[in-house]
């Protein structure tokens, strides 16, 4: 292969010989590292010579090819055959001539390929709205099952494996102890602090630890576990659902006539809402620790001083307050999670898409939650 | 439309499975129309196609993971589909499926796989559960692998672990979804010999979806093919008649591997 040959690339060229045939020469290499040849000069000169009925080849400068060539050749026969031109391919080299036998051996499948439609804005809009619909059906659905399943539990007819459970409760709240620690001092540390410099002003700084503990103990103690959890664990149970929907695992469990709700979400949602309380109590010791910690070193309280001033200002109602929360954000990141999880589509995308969708969903269930949760217990008065 | 070819196979009336006009779709695409054939007890009956033309899809519909667009599943002349959910798990604890990839659960071992529907269906100790569990294992050729997980084995041994999961309670009716894809020609061997052994033994009845031609005729006495372009049946038979006798020219290239 000379230099001048490799620059130049191919050559094409049209040579109209007797009456109706065309004659497409073509000459040196014919390499996809070169460039590409486009059917678009053959379009044109048929369309200029519309009498053309026979295209043969002259192949006699060429030297190298490959399926630059042959993308070249196939266009133009797809284009021979629309205009229902005749092809000779006696001159094409013998290679060529019989990929492109096997390239066009098998038909294109009727309805197989897929054509990019743009639907109208407003049927886009419908086809969201019924879907919506659609998986706020499903979501329902899913929450009936596995109400049912808590009530075939109570029964002790559940196909549920205890071990499942232990391991769960050892997964997400053994596991979860250094994260929740550190999280809730942190918290209990910014309350605090935020809370005792305005405090400072009135000469009230002691009341920082009513702030705190009252803070923690309703509330902060059971979001801040419950968002930590929603991430940590319902993105865990989405993505260990959806890849056993992906290996077909979970086909496998239906057919074995196992329930996988019974099997796969029970076990999840008992653990969560055995250890959410648990570790709600857990991050509300934490975050009282965490505000003591900013109390004697920044504000100069007494560490008895704090501990008798929180003690006074809580009471059991409190705890149970935080504590009723943190369980319904158990079920609720359960049942995110597991939805989304087993909603999966069989790809791993789809595995990302579930694990990010159950994370949000969890959060947004959660705070919707406590809104709604405050407002009742306002209205009991608790 | 051509009438499917029905090759005569012998005439026991014993119908084990019947499936009847059954169409399969996905949304509105359809994949296979109009289906039906029967298939009698210890039969061992192979789904035979294209690839592609829905042969997957129709052991799901079979075994109650997808619902037909239309036609009837019966088993033992009791319809599959019209039976309520608990009614269908019924008849499905008496199926065992052998998925294309294994399907087995990985957080577990192969042991523990195999457990679960000893554990769920029988009052069998842990002790009993392991030692049949060995059993299963060592008759696809798994002893020793027990404690292996899922992830730690190849992709043959995991599609003969499959199997062994899918004899644990020695049912009645086993699918098998390509057994022999990705095994050597020996394992195929074994694994035709074992599939007769447990029609024999056991007196299973056996559906297979499989390429296999040499497991096709060695093991199949029955069986259905499906033609992807047509989309519906062509052919319903034993195999070995309908290769001898195939008037469909494309049945006959598949069961001749293109040989005239």
């Amino acid at each position: 292969m000379t230099d001048e040959a490799d620059n130049n690339g191919y050559q094409l060229s049209f040579v109209p010989k007797e009456a109706g045939t065309l004659q497409v020469t073509l000459a040196g290499n014919w390499k996809i590292h070169h460039s590409l040849p486009s059917s678009s000069e053959l379009e044109n000169e048929l369309s200029q010579h519309p009498e053309i009925q026979r295209i043969t080849f002259d192949t006699d400068a060429m030297a190298d090819w490959d399926s630059a060539l042959l993308t070249f050749l196939v266009q133009l026969g797809e284009l021979a055959k629309e205009k229902n031109i005749q092809l000779d391919q006696t001159a094409l080299p013998e290679g060529v001539q019989r990929l492109l036998k096997l390239a066009t051996e098998v038909p294109e499948r009727k309805g197989a390929k897929r054509t990019a439609s743009a639907d109208p804005f407003l049927a886009r809009v419908g086809n969201k709205a019924t879907a919506a619909a659609g998986s706020a059906t499903e979501a329902l659905t899913f929450i009936g099952d596995a109400t049912l399943s808590l009530l075939r539990l109570l029964r002790g007819t559940a196909q549920f494996r205890f071990q499942d459970l232990t391991l769960t409760i050892q997964q997400t709240g053994a596991q979860a102890l250094g994260i929740v620690a550190l999280i809730s001092f942190l918290v209990g540390l910014i309350l605090a602090y935020i809370g005792a410099a305005q405090l400072r002003q009135f000469g009230a700084t002691i009341y920082v630890a009513d702030l705190v503990g009252l803070g923690m103990a309703r509330a902060m103690g059971a979001m801040m576990t419950g968002i930590i959890m929603a991430g940590r664990t319902g993105a865990a149970f989405a993505a260990q659902l959806g890849t056993m929907q992906v290996n077909e695992e979970v086909d496998a469990l239906e057919t074995m006539g196992i329930s996988s709700m019974d099997f796969l979400v029970l076990p999840r949602m008992l653990a969560l809402i055995i250890m959410l309380p648990l570790l709600c109590l857990y991050s509300d010791l934490f975050g009282i620790l965490g505000g003591l910690f900013v109390s004697i070193t920044v504000f100069d309280l007494g560490a008895i001083e704090y501990l008798n001033q929180t003690q006074k200002s809580l009471s059991i109602t409190d705890f149970t307050v935080g504590l009723i929360n943190a369980a319904i954000y158990g079920v609720l990141i359960a049942i995110a999670g597991c939805y989304h999880g087993i909603k999966c589509g069989r790809s791993s995308a789809a595995v990302g898409t579930a694990t990010t969708s159950a994370v949000v969903s969890s959060i947004l269930l959660i705070v919707v939650a406590t809104a709604f949760l405050t407002v009742i217990y306002d209205v009991l008065g608790i | 439309m051509a009438e499917p070819q029905i090759a005569q196979t012998n005439t026991e009336p014993d119908a084990h499975i019947e499936v009847r006009d059954l169409t399969m779709a996905y949304g509105s695409f359809v994949v296979q129309r109009d289906l039906t054939f029967t298939i009698r007890r210890e039969d061992i009956f192979i789904i035979m196609g294209d690839s592609g033309c829905g042969k997957s899809t129709l052991l799901r519909h079979m075994i109650g993971l997808m619902r037909p667009a239309k036609g009837r599943v019966l088993y033992e002349d009791k319809d599959f589909w019209a039976a309520t959910p608990e009614a269908r798990k019924t008849f499905m604890r008496n199926f065992g499926m052998s998925y294309q990839s294994g399907a087995m659960w990985s957080s577990m071992t192969l042991s523990e796989n195999i457990g679960v529907p000893l554990g769920e269906y029988t009052d069998l100790s842990a002790s009993e559960i392991r030692e049949i569990a060995k059993l299963k294992l060592s008759l696809v050729g798994l002893s020793g692998f027990e404690d292996y997980y899922p992830s730690e084995i190849s992709g043959g041994m995991l599609k003969r672990a499959g199997l062994a999961r899918a004899m644990a309670l020695d049912p009645d009716i086993l699918f098998f979804d390509e057994p022999s894809a990705g095994l050597d020609p020996l394992s195929s061997r074994l694994l035709d010999d074992l599939i007769l052994e447990l029609r024999d033994s056991l007196g299973a009845t056996v559906v297979v979806v499989t390429h296999e031609l040499a497991s096709i005729f060695t093991i199949g006495n029955n069986g259905v093919f499906l033609d992807a372009e047509k989309k519906t049946m062509t052919a319903t038979g034993d195999p070995k008649k309908l290769r001898d006798e195939a008037t469909d020219p494309k049945l006959h290239a598949f069961l001749t591997r293109g040989e005239l």
